[in-house]
């Protein structure tokens, strides 16, 4: 469980990033953060792994408070690929990249060849295992930096804005991880701002603005309200703007294109 | 009239590579035409755009054939420094482009360099911010910016070097939706009032295919699809080159096959739904 106690972080130049944040993250849920650009999403998420400590307020990961604990410590428990994955790809090579975190946790190198294989082989990354990270695309870095925290299987999986430079093949696998970690157990942090992408996996949002949290639930309920959502700058995802706009219309909103699709060709047939 | 991009039989390989990466690739594109440049991951899209801006042949080494003109230059031959002001390129992370300490001397860098005198480049400059919306962040720092201003001033920098063609590369994926609403508006008045033509590399296609006039799909170095978005969008290859196919544009296609009549432009959805309601009562 993840739990921020009313957590203000002011940066050094006085800049005041989360203003009285309190959240609770239970085990096992899967969770979108969605607002405007600098909200405060991404800071949020640096005081899950400890990288940014709280001005005021307290933030704890599975009972540990993070401003005891070492990032190091954090990291094992929780898994973060950040936005911009040049600020975490070093090594020489796509499978020492994968191996590096491994080693440092302390696992065996049986275990070390084991996961690095299977996380080439899923991610699609095989045919560049012996390649520099440095030369590949920006979609193919976002998905080797997914693969390097899932090989040491985290608790909890924070992903940054996953989508971008991934096309619907690579997204559609992303769905699937989701879903694969959502089955497992897992906790799952996505800050995003494809609410196409966010919507069918149907997580509980946050939604933030300058700072603070001003709307927390699920999505199906959430995405309705789209004057919440324009505060934070926020869109409606086209299937819920589709469904508010039908005179006649389903009790739940669509969640995929094919129910939509079937409710509205039911609706031109008989209309 | 000369288009301004014309691609004839154009491939490349890269040294370290058995395969074109670009394959035999032909392409016209008109004045101020909005045209989105689409497919997987490793199609080729990369290696086009830097053989558009004259990155290849000019920094980058490999097996060239065919020719590219832009304006009628033809890339092979043209120096660097006259293809920087016929081709503008935006990043996708505008901190890549951004670098100067106020945001009037980051628009302006491009200029200095190319040795502009000093009044012309302040009525460009000037120029530019009033049409991004930027003239009060003038004296600011890029890096106090939000990402959408960043975004901005990037653009900024990039059209007051006037090019006729600016590519971006997945411009709007660092923004939040509205902010790249309104980035896409920007992109659409700015090719209605100056001609300015832009091709975009894009994987979210929602906001983009109500401005674009064009989709192009590459796939393995070729190119695949070539058509106006409804076109390309009905085709059932599209999803299988990686595009991420609207929620209002699949429903459209298939109320069509179901004999519903729809126009050739790509709805809203909101007109989508009140097409339905018209229809249904």
């Amino acid at each position: 469980m993840i739990e921020f106690r009313n957590v203000t972080f002011v940066h050094p130049a006085g800049v005041t990033a989360l203003d009285q944040v309190s959240l609770v993250i239970g085990g096992g849920e899967t969770l979108a953060v969605v607002g405007e650009n600098g909200a405060g999403k991404t800071t949020l998420i640096k005081h899950i792994t400890g990288l940014l400590k709280p001005t005021t307020g307290t933030v704890l990961v599975d009972g540990d408070d993070t401003r005891v604990r070492t990032t190091a410590e954090l990291s094992r428990k929780v898994g973060v690929a950040f936005q911009n994955p040049d600020h975490q790809l070093f090594s020489e090579s796509v499978e020492q990249e994968i191996a590096f975190a491994l080693r440092n946790f302390g696992f065996s190198e049986e275990l070390v060849r084991q996961r690095v294989d299977w996380s080439l082989n899923f991610f699609g990354l095989e045919e560049y295992r012996k390649s520099s990270p440095l030369t590949l695309s920006g979609g193919e870095k976002k998905r080797l930096t997914i693969a390097c925290i899932l090989s040491w299987d985290p608790g909890v999986v924070v992903l940054d804005e996953p989508t971008v430079g991934q096309d619907v093949i690579q997204k559609e696998k992303l769905s699937e991880i989701i879903r694969m970690l959502k089955s497992t157990g897992k906790t799952v942090i996505i800050v995003s701002h494809d609410i196409e992408f966010l919507w069918p996996i149907q997580p509980r949002v946050v939604v933030m603005s300058k700072g603070r949290v001003i709307a927390d639930g699920p999505a199906s309920e959430l995405m309705l309200q789209r004057d919440v959502l324009a505060s934070a700058r926020v869109s409606q995802p086209q299937l819920v703007s589709i469904y508010q706009a039908l005179r006649v219309r389903p009790v739940h909103p669509f969640v995929h294109v094919h129910d939509a699709r079937s409710w509205m060709s039911g609706l031109v047939k008989n209309g | 009239m000369t288009n301004i991009l014309s691609i004839q039989n154009f491939s490349f390989s890269y040294p370290e590579s058995h395969r074109r990466a670009v394959d035999s690739f032909d392409l016209e594109v008109e004045n101020s035409e909005v045209m989105i440049l689409a497919g997987p991951s490793g199609c080729g899209k990369s290696t086009l755009l830097r053989s558009i801006n004259g990155l290849i042949p000019h920094m980058y080494v490999g097996e060239y054939g065919g020719s590219v003109f832009v304006e009628g230059l033809n890339v092979k031959d043209a120096p660097m420094r006259d293809l920087a002001q016929k081709v503008g390129f935006l990043f996708q992370n505008p901190e890549n482009q951004i670098f100067m300490f106020s945001v009037e001397r980051d628009v302006a860098f491009g200029l200095e360099n190319l040795g502009t005198p000093r009044e012309e480049m302040r009525q460009r400059v000037d120029e530019a911010m009033a049409q991004l919306g930027i003239t009060h962040l003038a004296r600011r720092a890029p890096h106090e910016l939000s990402d959408g201003q960043k975004q901005r001033v990037a653009l900024a920098g990039v059209l007051a070097m006037r090019p006729g063609m600016v590519i971006l590369d997945e411009p709007t994926s660092l923004l939040d939706p509205m902010t790249a609403s309104e980035l896409v508006e920007l992109i659409d008045g700015i090719r209605r009032e100056k001609g300015t033509t832009f091709i975009v590399v894009e994987h979210r296609l929602d906001l983009l295919v109500r401005i674009a006039d064009r989709i192009v799909v590459m796939n393995e170095g070729r190119k695949e699809l070539d058509g106006k978005p409804s076109e390309v969008l009905a085709d059932e290859r599209a999803e299988v080159y990686g595009l991420s196919i609207p929620a209002v544009v699949k429903i459209g296609n298939a109320l069509k096959r179901d004999g519903f009549q729809l126009g050739e432009r790509i709805p809203s959805p909101l007109e989508l739904a009140t097409e339905v309601n018209t229809r249904s009562k």
